[in-house]
């Protein structure tokens, strides 16, 4: 008996005596000057013009700028490293006026030999520091057929045909502008030690742990808030969430749906934004049921989009109208208005078609960027579409399996499928998606060959026209017959979350979903 | 012995191959490709051949096998495509970090483990006994990562001792009452059914030891019960109770990937979950390798122990 009392006062006294050893200091809060923020993922690369995901544009976009940026809560262009530019009568030529006196955070200064630098790098395949890429989102700049430094301050861009969404892709990521002698210094490490002009300079990467960027005193719109913010890597979202209520970090991107009520506390700030996003089903229109519009339109008005935006997704999106998110209010069509829910209509219209009872193959993800919750959502789209007598079955796929079944077209294999976008132009997805000419053997999206010549007309012209009014003209008429020929089920607009502690102010969210952490200030 | 140890060191050999061979054979038959992870909505099939491309991913497939291969028996594990940094570089620091996790689990285990199974053997049907073998029914019953979400929520967001996750402060001190104070609830929560598993295993090898003849000459001739159990019944428990150690410390390796993704903690188990998601190729295919021959390494290393600890094994 004596060994079993030993072993447990033993046992017990080790025990407290870790446990006081650690724990008794309670856990600090964040430090007052510091923003500590929880993203997704470990980015890839902090080079611009090599990285694709969303999480790694929120740092980037605080570490550089672009000849031109989103205007304050908008996806409307305003001057940045450009003070102003001209557009010449065909639209192939765009002559910018660079703004004086912009120093890289390396000290080197910032002409346009340094704007040059940067889109010759990425388009030429020759020149000296290409093979600092891959760079895969490059072909956003495929017009670009060269660019010239007039002068110090000139820089001309000559594009092989008109190009409408030029200026709002040099508003995107891609179009960011690094220091060439940084670039030229670190070469292909220069994802790691990465020199812009942005309002905060890059300070240390730690792998799987952060990336600390610094204030620079000296920005050229007024030096930021806080002296230093701190990126998390932090993929799984329930610990995300634990973290920020434990206070370990003071923003939150990116909170799952079911969280939301965990921070109705007078503690958190909950920040929501709308955004270039479209949550739709792909309908096949070239053979089986939806190769008729009626039963196309049928499937619009049998889903409760309502519930599911409310119930499955929390009210974390909005209920989609048409192709064109809100979020590009210049180009959107204020008039359209969503399909009502009206499983009486959809069951007329099926009888209409004679398609009562068919079979629907419909292709489910499991994951994936902007896809929400696919799974529950698949299954409740699954129960609407039987309520109006539609057997439809469900084939569940990983993410990039899903990519691998979907882009290649539907044909042969699928009746629907769940896809999402988010873009940063009016344009580009339904270029790349609804045109005859983007069916996927023409190396474009149109999954489910939706085509009507109407429409192809539309958003070629649109592509062509340098003027805002006439471009918004075009992709109005665009979305109105697109919503009657109804080649896709319109679902969801999403709305990105962010959490933040009661200490921090002045943080917003854009509709962009960049993350612009100058003027944020914290208690 | 020296004979022992370098025959099972060249059997090692082919099954080294035979894993690169499989999971690159995985790699290259599973639905999806890098080039199409990293571009996403923009994933035409223009844009995936030419990213493809300049990843190298365009030879043809035995071919790419070979130049993996070759550049790996030269130290060269590739660039990983997703985290745009040397493979090896990648591993080894995340491999320091499970190591970190699983060892102090695996000493927890062997060290309360063992000790429960010992209490329990010696007060058989007690009630020491029986609070023992409730509590390692408990232990073993409850997956690790639930666990460790219930921990979290308890220790880190309502009584605020603990960190939530990760391995240091993000904030100054990466010192070591640091690492050991987010280190507590992951080695906890993973040590739990390994402990329960060798506490089980070492009650009933110490129970058959002490059912044995030199057990009863021992307390007939005095010595006290203390010295019967720890000293001798226990010494001769020991060789059944090392293969479990060793079976256990495998679980407790494979056991840190559902524990890394609750606590961010940077592993190599995390790592391996995101690079097949971003089909990282040559992260995963060195991932896999790297850790299989860590486990080729340690089955061999317990073998020999066995067979030093008894001769019969010898072969």
């Amino acid at each position: 008996m004596s060994i079993l009392k030993f072993t447990r006062r033993t046992v017990l006294a080790v025990t407290a005596a870790a446990t006081m050893a650690f724990i008794l200091p309670a856990h600090a809060q964040t430090p007052a000057d510091v923003l500590i923020v929880g993203q997704i993922a470990e980015p890839k690369s902090l080079d611009p013009a090599a990285v694709t995901a969303v999480n790694d544009f929120r740092i980037l976009m605080n570490v550089y700028d672009g000849l031109v940026r989103y205007k304050d809560g908008t996806l409307e262009v305003e001057p940045s490293l450009a003070t102003n530019w001209e557009i010449s009568e065909d639209g192939t030529e765009y002559m910018f006026t660079l703004r004086e006196d912009v120093k890289f955070h390396d000290g080197s200064d910032f002409n346009a030999e340094a704007v040059k630098f940067n889109f010759d790098r990425m388009l030429k395949d020759d020149h000296p520091f290409h093979d600092t890429g891959p760079f895969p989102l490059s072909f956003f700049f495929s017009a670009v057929e060269s660019v010239e430094a007039v002068d110090a301050k000139t820089v001309r861009f000559k594009l092989n045909a008109p190009y409408a969404p030029f200026l709002s892709n040099l508003a995107y990521p891609t179009g960011l502008i690094v220091s060439p002698a940084a670039g030229e210094k670190h070469a292909k490490e220069f994802g790691r030690s990465p020199s812009g002009t942005g309002p905060f300079k890059f300070a240390e990467w730690k792998s799987n742990e952060r990336v600390v960027i610094e204030k620079n005193p000296n920005y050229w719109d007024g030096a930021a808030g806080m002296q230093a913010i701190v990126f998390r890597p932090i993929t799984d979202a329930n610990t995300r969430t634990a973290e920020m209520l434990a206070g370990g970090i003071d923003l939150m991107v990116e909170v799952p749906p079911v969280a939301l009520s965990q921070f109705e506390g007078d503690q958190f700030k909950v920040v929501e934004q709308a955004g270039p996003h479209l949550w739709f089903l792909i309908l096949n229109a070239k053979e089986g049921p939806f190769a008729d519009k009626k039963v196309r339109q049928a499937a619009n008005y049998a889903i409760n989009k309502t519930a599911l935006v409310n119930d499955v997704l929390e009210g974390t999106a909005e209920v989609a109208a048409g192709p064109t998110p809100p979020a590009f209010a210049w180009a959107y069509d204020e008039s359209l208005e969503p399909y009502p829910y009206d499983p009486e209509k959809a069951k007329a219209l099926l009888k209409e078609a004679g398609a009562e009872g068919v079979e629907l193959t419909f292709y489910v993800t499991e994951g994936g960027s902007g896809m929400l919750d696919p799974i529950a959502m698949g299954t409740a789209i699954q129960a609407d579409l039987q309520a109006v007598g539609l057997k439809v079955n469900i084939e569940t796929y990983e993410w990039n399996s899903f990519l691998g079944k979907v882009n290649p077209g539907l044909e042969g294999k699928a009746d629907m499928a769940e896809m999402a976008w988010m873009t940063n132009d009016p344009d580009t997805l339904p270029y790349l998606a609804l045109r005859s000419g983007a069916f996927p053997s023409e190396g474009g999206f149109n999954s489910g060959y939706y085509s009507n010549p109407e429409v192809d007309k539309l958003l070629e012209n649109a592509r062509i026209a340098t003027d805002q009014g006439e471009r918004a003209k075009l992709y109005k008429e665009m979305q109105q017959i697109v919503h009657d020929d109804a080649p896709w089920v319109f679902v969801a607009n999403w709305k990105q979350n962010a959490v933040t502690s009661d200490r921090v102010e002045n943080f917003a969210l854009q509709p962009s979903f960049f993350l612009l952490l100058k003027d944020v200030v914290k208690k | 012995m020296t004979g022992y140890i370098l025959k099972r060191l060249l059997s090692a050999i082919p099954v080294l191959f035979g894993i690169t061979l499989i999971v690159f054979l995985i790699m290259a038959l599973v639905p999806g490709d890098p080039a199409t992870a990293i571009l996403g909505s923009y994933a035409t099939p223009e844009n995936v051949a030419k990213l493809n491309k300049e990843l190298g991913l365009d030879a043809p497939m035995w071919q790419r096998y070979f130049i993996w291969l070759g550049n790996m028996l030269q130290g060269d594990f590739g660039q990983s495509f997703a985290l745009n940094r040397p493979v090896l570089d990648e591993i080894l620091e995340r491999f320091s970090a499970t190591l970190i996790l699983a060892g102090t689990a695996f000493i927890l285990c062997a060290v309360f483990g063992v000790a429960a199974g010992v209490i329990s053997a010696a007060n058989q049907y007690g009630a020491a006994d029986k609070a023992i073998t409730f509590v390692v029914l408990l232990g073993i019953s409850i997956p690790s990562f639930f666990l460790g979400m219930m921990m979290v929520l308890l220790f880190a967001v309502n009584l605020r001792w603990l960190p939530v996750s990760g391995m240091v402060a993000i904030y100054g001190g990466s010192d070591l009452p640091d690492i050991l104070k987010h280190l507590i609830m992951p080695a906890l929560a993973l040590a739990v059914v390994a402990t329960g598993v060798v506490a089980r295993l070492s009650r009933s090898a110490m129970l058959e030891v002490l059912r044995q003849d030199f057990i009863r000459t021992a307390r007939a001739k005095g010595v006290h019960e203390g010295q019967v159990i720890w000293r001798h019944a226990l010494r001769a428990a020991m060789v059944s109770i090392i293969p479990v150690l060793g079976i256990q410390a495998g679980f407790v390796l494979s056991g840190a990937v559902y524990i890394e993704m609750v606590f961010q903690w940077p592993g190599v188990g995390r790592m391996l979950i995101d690079a097949i998601l971003k089909r990282d190729i040559l992260l995963v295919q060195g991932g896999v390798v790297f850790v299989a021959a860590c486990y080729v390494l340690f089955n061999i290393i317990v073998d020999v122990a066995q067979s030093m600890l008894d001769p019969r094994i010898k072969t």
